[in-house]
């Protein structure tokens, strides 16, 4: 059925538009004046000190890595979850070995200190 | 008054007016993309002006009092202002990301709206993924919040960004397994099954009454995913001065702030539409009981602001995997147990 879906697309062109024009709008109204000291990055007043653009904490790659791992999970379990009432116990009793496993991933994780916010 | 014949009508007049089939789909889809837009305009303001009387009342002030009744036109003005401001691009922003982000970020927050049954009959288009394209899509915000915080090349906006990022991934595994307890009755993922799986009994369908435990992971991983307080670590005014947006200014600052307020009334729409019935109740009209519950639930989220200190970021984080993730996977248990049971 793609004509359902071909609304997704129509919303997204129009969000895309509106804001657009929106933004149109505003540079029609609003003045503009840029001068150097206006275009400053802003900190609090003070003069910036060194670049923004640095290699960040990499304790958010790790929390990134298992978000991964559990939202396709997710993904896996939704099928799973729309068919559940047609599968009976057979699917309740395979789909718990699965959560077992990934309950098992996450308790590897906390006890190896993954999830500790440093 | 049901709304739904009026769409209908005017569906039946461009048909008669001659357009072909396709061409009146088109036309009626970019209408309603507009039609859907001046709402959330509509809402934005009102729901900015609520919250600020709201605050003001709980803290025994009046909040805005001047323009119109009780102040109600403040935040129209308040647009109108932003509109008239000038729109400034820091010399050392990376130009284009610092332009789509706001871009990005609304147009992900307003394309949600196309699977919300906003009352009977009154739903964009009804696809058959309903509930995941509207986590799939609010998600995508997440990939704005990031750019602004980067585009900007600002310290605070950096930090801003990287914490909603981390935030919103780790509270987005909670949210859909919570949600996945619904699916796993309903059998379904489409948004008016859902509605329509709650309807009768006197709202003893609702699902809030067999998974309670689903709606309060839910609301909190909701309240997580809006940015809202007590989990607003992305844009802390005090320590991160304003987060991600601290760059913006004029009409993209306010995009970030209309999607900002308008994620809020989708998370809440959510919760109306999966746990608490959605457009069903008796006497009134469709549409006015979803708009009720879902102002009830934006209530409770600007009432959550008011109660709860705002968390650290390691509390934050530890929260969501250590106590909302287990907790998600006892109710999908207790859920498949008592689906199986009532079979």
């Amino acid at each position: 059925m793609p004509a359902d879906y071909s609304v997704v697309l129509v919303f997204l062109i129009a969000g895309i538009a509106i804001v657009s024009f929106v933004f149109l709008l505003s540079r029609l109204i609003a003045p503009h004046n840029p001068y150097k000291v206006k275009n400053e990055t802003y900190e609090c007043g003070e003069p910036t000190i060194g670049p923004s653009w640095i290699q960040f904490n990499n304790h958010f790659y790790i929390f990134g890595l298992i978000f991964v791992v559990f939202d396709v999970e997710a993904i896996f379990l939704f099928p799973w979850a729309v068919a559940y009432k047609s599968l009976g116990y057979f699917a309740f009793v395979e789909m718990m070995i699965f959560i077992f496993i990934l309950l098992a991933g996450l308790v590897y994780a906390w006890k190896k200190g993954a999830l500790k916010w440093v | 008054m049901e709304l739904a014949p009026i769409f209908a009508w005017i569906y039946d007049l461009l048909i008669s007016l001659g357009l072909s089939v396709a061409l009146a789909d088109l036309v009626s889809q970019i209408g309603l993309a507009v039609f859907v837009f001046s709402l959330l305009c509509v809402l934005a303001l009102f729901l900015v002006w609520w919250e600020r009387k709201i605050s003001a009342h709980i803290q025994q002030r009046f909040g805005p009092m001047m323009t119109g009744w009780h102040g109600v036109f403040q935040t129209v003005m308040d647009a109108l202002k932003l509109l008239q401001k000038e729109d400034i691009t820091p010399t050392v922003a990376d130009r284009g990301v610092f332009f789509w982000a706001p871009v990005i970020v609304f147009t992900c927050a307003f394309a949600a709206y196309i699977v919300i049954p906003f009352g009977k009959g009154l739903i964009v288009s009804d696809l058959n993924i309903g509930i995941l394209y509207i986590i799939a899509i609010t998600t995508f915000t997440i990939i704005g919040l990031m750019m602004a915080g980067w585009g900007s090349n600002n310290k605070y906006a950096l930090l801003g960004g990287m914490r909603s990022a981390a935030q919103v991934v780790s509270y987005e595994v909670p949210l859909v397994l919570s949600i996945m307890g619904v699916v796993m009755v309903t059998g379904s993922m489409s948004m008016n099954d859902i509605v329509a799986a709650q309807s009768g009994w006197a709202g003893f369908r609702w699902n809030i009454i067999f998974q309670p435990l689903g709606f309060v992971i839910y609301i909190i991983a909701a309240t997580a995913e809006a940015n809202r307080t007590p989990f607003d670590l992305p844009e802390a005014e005090q320590e991160l001065v304003a987060g991600f947006n601290i760059e913006y200014s004029g009409m993209k600052f306010a995009m970030f702030f209309l999607a900002e307020f308008v994620n809020m009334f989708t998370v809440s729409a959510i919760a109306t539409t999966v746990f608490l019935g959605g457009w069903n109740g008796p006497l009134l009209p469709s549409w006015m009981w979803f708009l009720g519950k879902t102002l009830a639930m934006v209530f409770v989220l600007m009432w959550f602001r008011w109660t709860f200190p705002r968390l650290r970021v390691d509390q934050l984080m530890e929260f969501a995997w250590k106590v909302l993730l287990p907790l998600a996977f006892v109710n999908i248990i207790y859920v498949g147990v008592l689906a199986l049971w009532l079979k």
